[in-house]
């Protein structure tokens, strides 16, 4: 009744291939927007901020990166925490080695050189596939980790090894409560998410799907292989890398290499699988479930009251993850997004049957 | 990139690692004995990586899955087992654990094999990430967490070699020494139980072709609890060799991903290839670390392996023993 196409007419091409083409949706996700920028920042506590609300975005973003690469074509890495610790130490070696640079110019710098190390590691996936090339990023994962923790040049010889982020000024303007900081993070997100939608369904988005498809029948149709993974992984270390920065200044404060290590790699992996493979949606729900699932195992136990020690609710923690993606993969392989996008199916015949 | 190139290049990548594994000895920056100890200390680790890559190799063989739960189960057999000793002498809670080993394997072919069955390869290899953290889980949930020393017998005095020859003789630790003879048994009993025996042909078959193997009768299922019950024997080895040697904990995952660049430097579908391959890795990593690791601030341990197998796909993208992939639309 409410969600349907009926007498939505399109006369040009232009109406026919804008970003939202339905109504409906054009308005629910303005509202979504709205809603985040004007009311969110008003009602939301400073747990809320701090707990939920900024972790969710900047994984997001991170998310998004890794499921262009993965979701859209079909390059698994297991190296994400790699590239957003670049992006987080390049950050932090450009804001203190270059006070007066913009801290906007900083993060997009930081995503920079996110990019050329991705690309860099992005060269073999010309050459291997599948299994190989997700057990050869993590060669990247474990070479990034050892650089940042042995080269104290990074880390600007800091004897402890973990650095602390400078405080963000941006046009003279201090970022320093939650409400500040969330409004920053939302507006990065807001604007990443509308890039990555429209590259996945430009040219070089069909590009990267036919290559995860089938690659030998991609490069018969004239796609370029090299120049669609390597694109690919540039443009997802890229997201991943400003994710990182964002991370480490936002989120952590201060940090040591720890903070993007494997497990957080594997952690932006299981987002993008239960959000679902090959949609930006999913890389949001999936980051919103992965967020608030621990803080919900946390909670549970001791409102049902059964006392739990921590480390059996880490312990707990890490079966669900496992069961959940074990279960994701067999009943729905493409994730939330693809229930999402079940339930507006469903939506649009309501009430009738057919 | 042609076969005879890439054959050169290979060949080229093996002159180069045995020239950088002899030349601190040629350059006179070290003694000889010390240099065969290096040596002998690398090939010996490299066996136990070996060992962790074989359950990887068998199940990759016969199932298609690229297990990465190998890890999640050394550590749960060996857990099992050291908390299981706490109760029983030591057979008992060795067969207790294989009960439990069986078992895993008929869960996991029942719960994720079966209903991911046609699934691309990638999905299945997700699937066993999800097994992996399920099991570091369940494990540490119902065995515990802590670090649990692991005693079975093994001599843990370094013995000294050769005095007669060199000065000083040469270290070798026997407890490397006694997992290198284990591995080789198993190496010898795990040939004959795919050559020679019937179980074994079947495996072999759905190995080649899993179609085909199931048209001429052989039960899929079946084989595949099979191949996961061996690879979980597998894993109870390697669990006891590295539990005993750096004590039952939750590290112990982190040294089983080493196995994962010996599988791809060794190819994936090749027994003699994880055999090779770890010797390979083992002994890049320790003769790295001693000669190379001063230079560039030591704990290059963690990614060399990595990064040699790495350098080394992209000579031979199948790894050294693989089968050659030929793509077709």
């Amino acid at each position: 009744m409410i969600y349907r196409e009926t007498g939505q007419f399109k006369t040009s091409y232009a109406a026919d291939q804008q970003l939202f083409p339905i109504v409906q949706d054009r308005v629910f996700v303005v509202a979504v927007i709205a809603f985040a920028f004007l009311v969110v920042p008003f009602v939301a506590t400073e747990y809320l901020f701090l707990a939920i609300l900024i972790p969710f975005l900047i994984l997001a973003l991170a998310a998004i990166g890794l499921n262009i690469l993965v979701g859209y074509c079909g390059q698994v890495s297991l190296g994400t925490g790699a590239f957003m610790a670049i992006g987080a130490y390049s950050a932090y070696n450009l804001a203190v080695r270059i006070p007066d640079l913009n801290l906007l110019v900083v993060f997009i710098l930081a995503g920079v050189f996110a990019t050329i190390v991705g690309v860099v590691f992005g060269i073999p996936s010309l050459r291997i596939k599948g299994f190989y090339l997700a057990v050869a990023t993590l060669a990247a994962q474990f070479f990034v980790d050892w650089l940042f923790a042995r080269v104290s040049w990074f880390t600007n010889d800091s004897s402890s090894g973990s650095v602390s982020a400078p405080p963000i000024t941006i046009f003279g303007y201090t970022i320093v409560t939650p409400v500040e900081q969330y409004l920053f993070v939302l507006a990065i997100v807001c604007v990443g998410a509308l890039v990555a939608r429209n590259l996945t369904r430009g040219a070089i988005g069909r590009s990267w799907m036919a290559t995860r498809d089938m690659d030998v029948a991609a490069e018969v149709i004239g796609i370029r292989p090299m120049r669609a993974k390597l694109s690919a992984f540039a443009v997802s270390s890229f997201f991943v890398g400003i994710a990182g920065a964002l991370w480490a200044f936002i989120r952590l404060g201060s940090w040591e290499p720890l903070a993007f290590d494997v497990n957080r790699s594997f952690q932006l992996l299981f987002m993008v699988i239960i959000g679902g493979l090959g949609s930006i949606l999913g890389s949001f729900l999936g980051a919103a479930f992965i967020v608030i699932l621990p803080l919900v195992l946390n909670q549970l136990p001791t409102r049902l009251g059964i006392p739990l020690s921590t480390a059996m609710i880490s312990h707990i923690e890490f079966m669900v993850f496992g069961a959940l993606i074990v279960f994701f993969l067999i009943v729905e392989p493409r994730g939330l997004a693809r229930l999402w996008a079940i339930g507006k199916e469903k939506l649009r015949m309501w009430p009738f049957p057919h | 990139m042609s076969p005879a190139l890439s054959r050169n290049l290979t060949i080229a990548f093996f002159v180069l690692l045995a020239a950088g594994a002899a030349s601190p000895m040629l350059a006179g920056s070290a003694k000889f004995p010390q240099w065969l100890e290096v040596v002998l200390g690398g090939l010996m680790s490299g066996v136990l990586y070996s060992l962790v890559a074989l359950g990887l190799v068998l199940i990759f063989k016969a199932s298609g899955v690229f297990n990465f739960a190998q890890g999640a189960m050394v550590l749960f057999a060996a857990l099992s087992l050291v908390r299981l000793m706490e109760k029983m002498p030591l057979v008992a809670a060795l067969a207790v654990t294989v009960v439990i080993m069986v078992a895993l394997a008929w869960v996991v072919e029942r719960l994720v094999l079966r209903p991911l069955v046609n699934q691309e390869g990638i999905v299945l290899f997700m699937a066993t990430l999800g097994i992996a953290y399920f099991l570091d889980g369940f494990g540490q949930s119902i065995w515990g967490s802590d670090i649990y020393n692991l005693h079975v017998g093994m001599p843990k005095e370094p013995k000294i070699l050769l005095e007669g020859t060199f000065e000083g003789g040469i270290l070798v630790s026997m407890e490397d020494a006694v997992a290198a003879v284990l591995a080789a048994i198993m190496v010898a009993a795990l040939t004959i139980f795919f050559q020679k025996t019937g179980t074994g042909r079947a495996l072999r078959a759905v190995a080649d072709d899993h179609q085909a193997a199931q048209s001429i009768g052989i039960p899929l299922n079946r084989i595949w609890v099979i191949v996961w019950s061996v690879s979980g024997l597998v894993a109870l080895v390697a669990g006891i060799i590295w539990g005993s040697k750096l004590g039952v904990q939750f590290s112990l995952q982190l040294v089983a991903l080493k196995a994962l660049p010996v599988v791809i430097l060794g190819g994936f579908t090749s027994i003699p290839g994880a055999i090779i391959g770890g010797l390979i890795i083992g002994l890049g990593e320790k003769i790295s670390e001693v000669y190379l690791g001063p230079l560039l601030g030591g704990g290059i341990e963690n990614w060399f392996a990595y990064v040699l197998a790495l350098i080394f796909l992209l000579f031979r993208p199948e790894g050294l023993f693989g089968e050659r992939h030929i793509d077709r639309v």
